[in-house]
């Protein structure tokens, strides 16, 4: 072998070498979630997993749904993954998103002070915990954000018969900011809040806060997920965003999901056979 | 409810997550400052020494873009590099490159402002002598800088201390994504939310210790510089 020759292949792989690595560095999509899935520590524990299986790095950007979804929309994100089935089904019927798959649920809490000042711990009826939280004039915190918890908020709400917007008083306030903070305001101003288990379960400056209200069929929080339509946007990474899908609704990724516990408890509880959900 | 680890037992423990944190924080920090000097000495100085119609505008304009809000900053920069916005094709969303670019556009107008004070004070001081030497425009603007060199390093530390301290603009451009854009100053705000104040107040300590750090280095350089230039 001349010298040449010798030398163009060792060029030659060393480019190749270099062209893989610059693919396996790029084998990563970045799915635009929600705080609730992050704060919970819930992508901690079955993120490391899909990775060992796949080799795929996962990026989470972690928003209010509204924010996530809007994220999607504009081409930001490979996979949507968020709380708010009739804004989910809108996005894909928008052609933003290919098809939406249910991937688990967990509920809603309603947490409050432990004075309890509107007397509604330990009910199971949301519907009247809000009802008498308004009459009494006592202080809720909103998220404000558009986030699928604050979604879930304004529809309970409404089935209390309440006009939020145009009956809150200044007992009631909108902070539009993550669940996080919205628990921590919750905190310091001995506060009514709706918030995700998840959340709370992992959520550390409790203060006197603890849950006052849960049980109601009406507090259940659906999860879905969704492919970024690369037709809208060609700069979706389809096929590596698919397998993180496709393992998320797998029988190995569900149980990931419910192998994910705080304290013995668990978080999620993984439905991705209920078509229906 | 799960106890996490101080932010001292971090530190202490040389935990691989926190390093890789504050290597982040000042990769970002440093590029944007190094990228703002590039643009904004040149621009300064040259705003100092030139007179043009508008230049009194110009420069109350470069004043107030000193206070830059962060979250504008931010938001105009991910506008710009959404898949959706002019300069989407470049994939730069939610990467540490992004975040440099709005760092860099918060910090060259201190750098740019700062160095055009002390540059136009310079002027005024050794016009007769720059006069004298004969030198072209480029020339008075390389001599000026050259000599103003020690009090610019104060405007380049203004301008870091604006981008290590910021998390508006990082935290909208950057995703705050675990392992990849997070900075010190989206960890502490991730923990605030989480409601782990502790860890979120030993983050911020450590990110002031930084702060100091760099700061004792650049003054030690500029001690060091001016006594061997005497």
């Amino acid at each position: 072998m001349s010298m040449l020759t010798r030398r163009l292949l060792i060029a030659a792989t060393a480019a190749l070498a270099f062209a893989s690595h610059a693919v396996a560095q790029d084998k990563s999509i970045v799915v635009a979630s929600t705080t609730s899935t992050q704060d919970s520590g819930l992508f901690g524990h079955i993120l490391p997993m899909f990775k060992a299986r796949t080799g795929i790095d996962v990026k989470v950007v972690a928003q209010g749904t509204g924010q996530a979804l809007d994220t999607g929309r504009r081409g930001d994100a490979d996979v949507v993954f968020v709380h708010a089935k009739p804004a989910e089904e809108k996005f894909v019927s928008e052609g933003f998103g290919i098809r939406r798959h249910p991937v688990m649920y967990n509920d809603f809490i309603l947490i409050g002070p432990k004075s309890d000042p509107a007397g509604i711990k330990g009910s199971k009826d949301i519907v009247a915990a809000l009802s008498a939280i308004k009459a009494k004039g006592a202080d809720f915190i909103s998220r404000g954000d558009k986030s699928g918890t604050h979604q879930a908020e304004l529809n309970l709400w409404k089935i209390a018969g309440i006009d939020i917007a145009k009956d809150k008083g200044p007992w009631y306030k909108e902070i539009g900011q993550g669940m996080g903070a919205a628990l921590n305001t919750a905190s310091a101003s001995n506060a009514y809040v709706l918030a995700d288990r998840g959340t709370w379960l992992s959520f550390k400056n409790r203060g006197d806060l603890g849950i006052a209200v849960e049980g109601d069929k009406r507090l259940f929080n659906q999860y879905g997920v969704m492919l970024v339509n690369p037709e809208k946007h060609p700069s979706v990474k389809k096929d590596l965003g698919q397998h993180f899908i496709d393992w998320l609704v797998s029988s190995e990724g569900q149980k990931a999901i419910a192998d994910y516990k705080i304290n013995g408890e668990q978080l999620f509880y993984p439905n991705a056979s209920d078509s229906g959900a | 409810m799960p106890d996490g680890p101080s932010a001292l037992q971090l530190v202490l423990s040389g935990d691989p997550a926190l390093f890789a944190i504050v290597r982040l924080s000042l990769y970002v920090s440093l590029s944007a400052v190094a990228l703002a000097a590039l643009i904004g000495i040149p621009l300064g100085a040259w705003i100092a020494l030139t007179r043009f119609p508008g230049r009194q505008g110009v420069i109350v304009l470069l004043n107030a873009l000193m206070g830059l809000p962060p979250v504008v900053v931010g938001l105009a920069v991910y506008l710009a590099l959404s898949r959706s916005g002019p300069l989407g094709a470049f994939g730069l969303l939610f990467t540490p490159s992004a975040m440099i670019v709005a760092q860099t556009v918060l910090v060259t107008p201190i750098i740019a402002a700062l160095t055009r004070q002390t540059i136009e004070d310079l002027w005024i001081e050794y016009r007769d002598e720059l006069t004298a030497m004969n030198l072209g425009p480029l020339g008075r603007v390389m001599a000026l800088i050259w000599d103003a060199r020690f009090s610019l390093v104060t405007a380049l530390l203004a301008g870091f201390g604006r981008a290590a301290a910021e998390v508006g603009a990082i935290i909208i451009v950057g995703g705050n994504i675990e392992g990849f854009t997070r900075t010190m100053t989206t960890a502490i705000a991730l923990e605030t939310s989480k409601g782990d104040l502790p860890l979120a107040v030993g983050l911020g300590l450590v990110l002031i210790s930084i702060v100091i750090v760099v700061n004792a280095l650049a003054w030690s350089m500029r001690r060091a510089g001016e006594r061997l230039a005497g």
